[in-house]
């Protein structure tokens, strides 16, 4: 199962970071492999924020280097990451809330389509069919066409997620991050989100979630890291890290999931 | 490149309509002569433009009134020098304000909250202090710049025997004084708004909109802010400029106390009291307290108890003395009452007002007489 | 070193005047979470506090002595001012002293100002924005700085020092220079002078008591004081009284050292908020600090020397140590990280 690196997307080499005196990441590598779904998972406090965070720029490592692609993102704006095809989403949903519904998924694909800052101050947004017909289609995929001339700020959490979501998919980014996605979910909209990430999954888009929910991440995950006490103390596919005696140990506690 | 949706097109007929009838619709309020129309139009400009930062972008400007104030100056300037056109005179100070705009949003936008409040009022501070002081050879200090009849007027001296008397700004002949100043304010005024609707409507406008309601999301969506709200700055600046150019215009003298930071102040009001982020509401709101200032201050004592005359006596003594301390010189009491009742009560402005009242009667509409709600299509 | 001494002495007084408003306008922010636009207002109801009470103890009787004439034939009018009339010459003394001793109408009257403001306007805007704070507040001070001048007109109203402390104070000649060289107003030490004991007091009060420690726990976790079960909110509202007191103090020492006028409070607000700034938004000892530091550097760039390099500095040195200030180091001098920035 092993590849070459040609394939990587995303390469977190040698990160620490330290808050003080406190070590949150030390020598955490990975290598997150195009069209793999990576989850990384590790009980609370054991740095996955942190890790994510870094990724994308708003936290600088102490040292080490995060690479996408060919680029270094160690030091760029989040705009910038953003712009390279990096979108996230968070753990507490960040929307428009005083926007339309609609106008929320398309604005992330203006950035796309225009880059970081254009005075488009002529054009009109009520024109741009194509990015228009795109975001209702998501819409129609996570369930919020209905709705989509409300504004966001009205929506149940579990539907803002899912509004987040759209936002980033529209952007076609070819790594997308997920900050526990389904956290504060019912179990219905769990499985919702579960089969919609699924239909992602087949049009190959790259992703690396943090859940906590081992429902989820047995259902989605390729390849997951566990994370713990910020070093990454095991690798590998869904079936070794269920088996894996020091996982159960660091992390599951010693119960089956 | 220049269209509009159709519900903007046809606001657009309607408020164009609407500006250019003033001088019929204001009559019966007796508020139908020029001065105080082209006063009208070109505050509606001013708050037009602060809009586009507050309304749009969030960021809270307090020293806006440093834009206008260099505008007009720079206006005064350009009849005193070239000539007394006012198409040169109206460009330049828009770009002026502009250049200004751009270095003093540059620095200010460094910071948001309000840090950019305080820095704004700093930078205008400073205009208006050094207005008053060292920069006198340019500003004539407390008296103001004036025309003088030693100007040099360039332009206007190569093509014309200079006139007697102190010249007026003209436009294609027409002095710009009287109806002819309101016709040309009012012009501005409606292409400045068709021009608010273009951003409200672009990309550029949601993407400011983003900035305002969630600037986290916008940099993880691969927006870069900080250009975004330095061009909101700077356009709202030029709106600023044109209106103090506007100002000079009419009027051909500019001074310092015009951008003092009550003069912001009143600026912040206008667009609130009429709705923040609308694009009516800055306009009604600059009408409604220009308006308002014209006749709370012609009030005085004598007109009160004329008109509380028909009070009991003693009574109509002290209606008249509570009253009078609201008039006349007392306006800015009003000014200041009105600013805290309206953030305190209706942060929306009146054009939430008037939608809540909307929604209130449509929401009755919607009821039968007996009070259910209407019975849905038959199937 | 004469002049450069001379000056620093100079800015003493401004300085203690800049710090104890900036003071209260941290202590509320700090507090409450407040901007308060109004709290310049505050200094400047301080300061008619002062001008109302020399108006009262000042109020005349007219008689007229028909044995006497003036100069010119007419009866002579004698005015007694009314205390004099009763209390003899303690009546005089009183009168001499109206400016300190207003001080003493100023702390209820401020007191009660600033609890009702709090209970009636302020505390409900603990939730909104910080720019509808600014707004709320902004209209607030209009509408108190309008008031005063309803009431005690337009014109600055004079009101002097105390006879006894008018002159000034040979600092020179303590120093072992020769008389004359180094002089300084005796107000204007007793305003610094003031100034510190205020400041003291302050500090004293809320490191040494209960409710200062309360406080100032408040001021760096409200909630979690909250949670202990300590009803912050009534706390705050006496801080936020403080606050106004100590605003007050500060206007009404200061009117012998500038008339009074009804936008005096709009003038320092602005002065008081980039010296809360400066001095790093909601740090006490950043308020107290920056106050002295730019009423000393203000009076520095009103050196003639200095103006004729740069011409017009004194009007503007204060603005530019914020911009500098905020661009190259946004937290101030001693302000906590991340205040405020959104």
């Amino acid at each position: 199962m092993k590849s070459n690196n040609a394939n990587v997307v995303l390469q977190v080499a040698d990160v620490h970071k330290n808050f003080g005196g406190l070590k949150a990441l030390s020598d955490v590598n990975l290598k997150v492999e195009e069209g793999r779904t990576h989850a990384i998972i590790g009980p609370n406090g054991a740095g996955k924020s942190t890790l994510l965070n870094v990724v994308i720029g708003r936290l600088p490592p102490s040292s080490g280097a995060v690479i996408f692609g060919n680029t270094v993102l160690t030091g760029l704006a989040p705009y910038k990451i953003n712009q390279l095809g990096i979108s996230r989403v968070f753990q507490t949903p960040e929307i428009f809330a005083d926007l339309p519904i609609l106008h929320n998924v398309m604005a992330p694909a203006f950035a796309r389509r225009d880059g970081g800052f254009r005075v488009n101050m002529f054009g009109r947004t009520d024109r741009e069919s194509e990015i228009r017909e795109e975001a209702e289609s998501l819409l129609e995929d996570v369930g919020l066409y209905a709705q989509r001339h409300g504004h966001a700020g009205s929506l149940s959490r579990g539907d803002k997620r899912r509004l987040e979501l759209a936002m980033c998919l529209i952007q076609h980014p070819r790594l997308l991050l997920l900050d526990e996605p389904t956290a504060g979910m019912s179990r219905h909209d769990t499985n919702t989100t579960i089969d919609l990430l699924k239909k992602i999954k087949l049009r190959g888009m790259t992703k690396v979630i943090i859940e906590h929910d081992m429902h989820v991440v047995f259902s989605l995950a390729d390849e997951i890291s566990v994370l713990a006490q910020g070093r990454i103390i095991a690798h590998g596919q869904p079936d070794e890290i269920r088996d894996d005696p020091r996982v159960q140990e660091a992390y599951l506690g010693g119960t089956q999931p | 490149m220049f269209s509009l949706a159709k519900k903007d097109l046809l606001s657009l007929g309607v408020f164009a309509l609407i500006v250019l009838a003033m001088p019929f619709w204001l009559s019966p309020l007796g508020a139908a002569y020029p001065a105080l129309m082209q006063k009208l139009a070109i505050f509606a400009i001013f708050a037009v433009g602060f809009n586009i930062l507050f309304g749009l972008t969030g960021y809270l400007s307090f020293g806006h009134a440093a834009f206008l104030g260099i505008g007009s100056y720079t206006a005064v300037w350009s009849f005193k020098l070239l000539t007394m056109n006012v198409v040169p005179a109206v460009v330049f100070a828009v770009v002026m304000s502009g250049v200004f705009a751009l270095a003093i949003g540059y620095l200010s936008l460094r910071r948001s909250g309000i840090y950019f409040s305080i820095l704004t009022l700093a930078f205008a501070q400073m205009s208006y202090s050094l207005a008053y002081s060292v920069l006198t050879p340019i500003t004539n200090g407390e008296t103001g710049l004036l025309l003088v009849q030693g100007d040099p007027r360039v332009l206007d001296a190569l093509f014309a025997e200079p006139r007697q008397g102190l010249p007026v700004p003209t436009l294609l002949g027409l002095d710009m004084s009287g109806y002819a100043g309101f016709y040309f304010c009012a012009a501005m005024l409606v292409i400045a708004f068709y021009l608010s609707q273009k951003i409200f409507a672009s990309p550029f406008g949601l993407a400011l909109r983003g900035i305002k309601s969630n600037q986290t999301r916008m940099n993880y969506t691969g927006f870069n802010t900080r250009p975004y709200t330095l061009a909101a700055f700077v356009i709202s600046g030029m709106y600023a400029g044109l209106a103090g150019g506007l100002l000079a215009v009419t009027d051909p003298l500019a001074g310092a106390e015009r951008m003092q930071w009550t003069a912001s102040g009143e600026v912040v009001l206008m667009t609130i009291l009429g709705g923040v982020g609308t694009l009516v509401g800055p306009v009604v709101g600059a009408w409604l307290i220009k308006y308002l200032e014209n006749i709370f201050s012609a009030f005085n004592e004598s007109i009160l108890q004329r008109f509380f005359s028909f009070l009991p006596d003693g009574l109509d003594t002290f209606v008249v003395t509570v009253t009078s301390k609201f008039v006349g010189d007392g306006w800015h009491l009003t000014l200041g009452l009105m600013f805290v009742l309206v953030v305190a009560f209706l942060p929306g402005g009146i054009m939430e007002g008037i939608h809540r009242i909307v929604r209130s009667f449509q929401r009755r509409g919607d009821r039968e007489p007996d009070g259910s709600l209407k019975a849905q299509p038959a199937e | 070193m004469n002049v450069i001494f001379a000056q620093l002495l100079n800015g003493l007084d401004k300085g203690g005047a800049y710090a104890l408003i900036a003071l209260g306008l941290t202590l509320v922010f700090g507090t409450l979470g407040v901007v308060n636009f109004a709290h310049g207002a505050l200094f400047m109801l301080g300061a008619f506090c002062a001008v109302t009470f020399r108006y009262l103890i000042t109020l005349e009787t007219v008689t007229v002595d028909p044995e006497k004439l003036s100069p010119w034939g007419a009866p002579l009018e004698i005015r007694t001012p009314l205390a004099q009339n009763w209390l003899g010459d303690f009546g005089a003394v009183l009168i001499d002293y109206s400016v300190p001793i207003s001080i003493l109408l100023a702390i209820p009257v401020m007191l009660v100002i600033g609890v009702v403001m709090e209970r009636g306007l302020i505390k409900h805007f603990y939730r909104r924005t910080h720019a509808e704070q600014i707004l709320v507040t902004f209209g607030l001070a209009i509408v108190l700085q309008e008031i005063v001048r309803s009431v005690f007109g337009a014109n600055p109203i004079p009101q002097p020092a105390p006879q006894d402390l008018r002159g000034a104070a040979d600092f020179g000649v303590w120093l072992g220079m020769a008389p004359n060289v180094l002089t300084y107003p005796l107000w204007r030490l007793v305003y610094f002078l003031f100034s510190i004991g205020i400041i003291g007091a302050v500090f004293a009060f809320l490191h040494f008591t209960t409710f200062g420690m309360v406080v100032r726990a408040g001021m760096v976790d409200r909630e979690t004081v909250g949670l202990i079960g300590i009803d912050i909110g009534r706390r705050f509202t006496i801080m936020f009284g403080i606050a106004a007191v100590v605003a007050g103090l500060a206007g009404v020492m200061y009117t012998p050292l500038l008339p009074p006028n009804y936008h005096l409070g709009m003038d320092f607000l602005v002065l008081s908020f980039v010296v809360v700034v400066v001095g790093g938004m909601g740090s006490l000892p950043g308020a107290v600090a920056a106050g002295f530091l730019l009423g000393i550097l203000q009076s520095f760039a009103s050196m003639t020397g200095v103006k004729a390099i740069i011409p017009g500095i004194d009007q503007i040195i204060i603005y530019l140590v914020a911009v500098v200030i905020l661009l190259v180091r946004p937290r101030g001098l001693m302000g906590r990280r991340g205040v405020m920035e959104s």
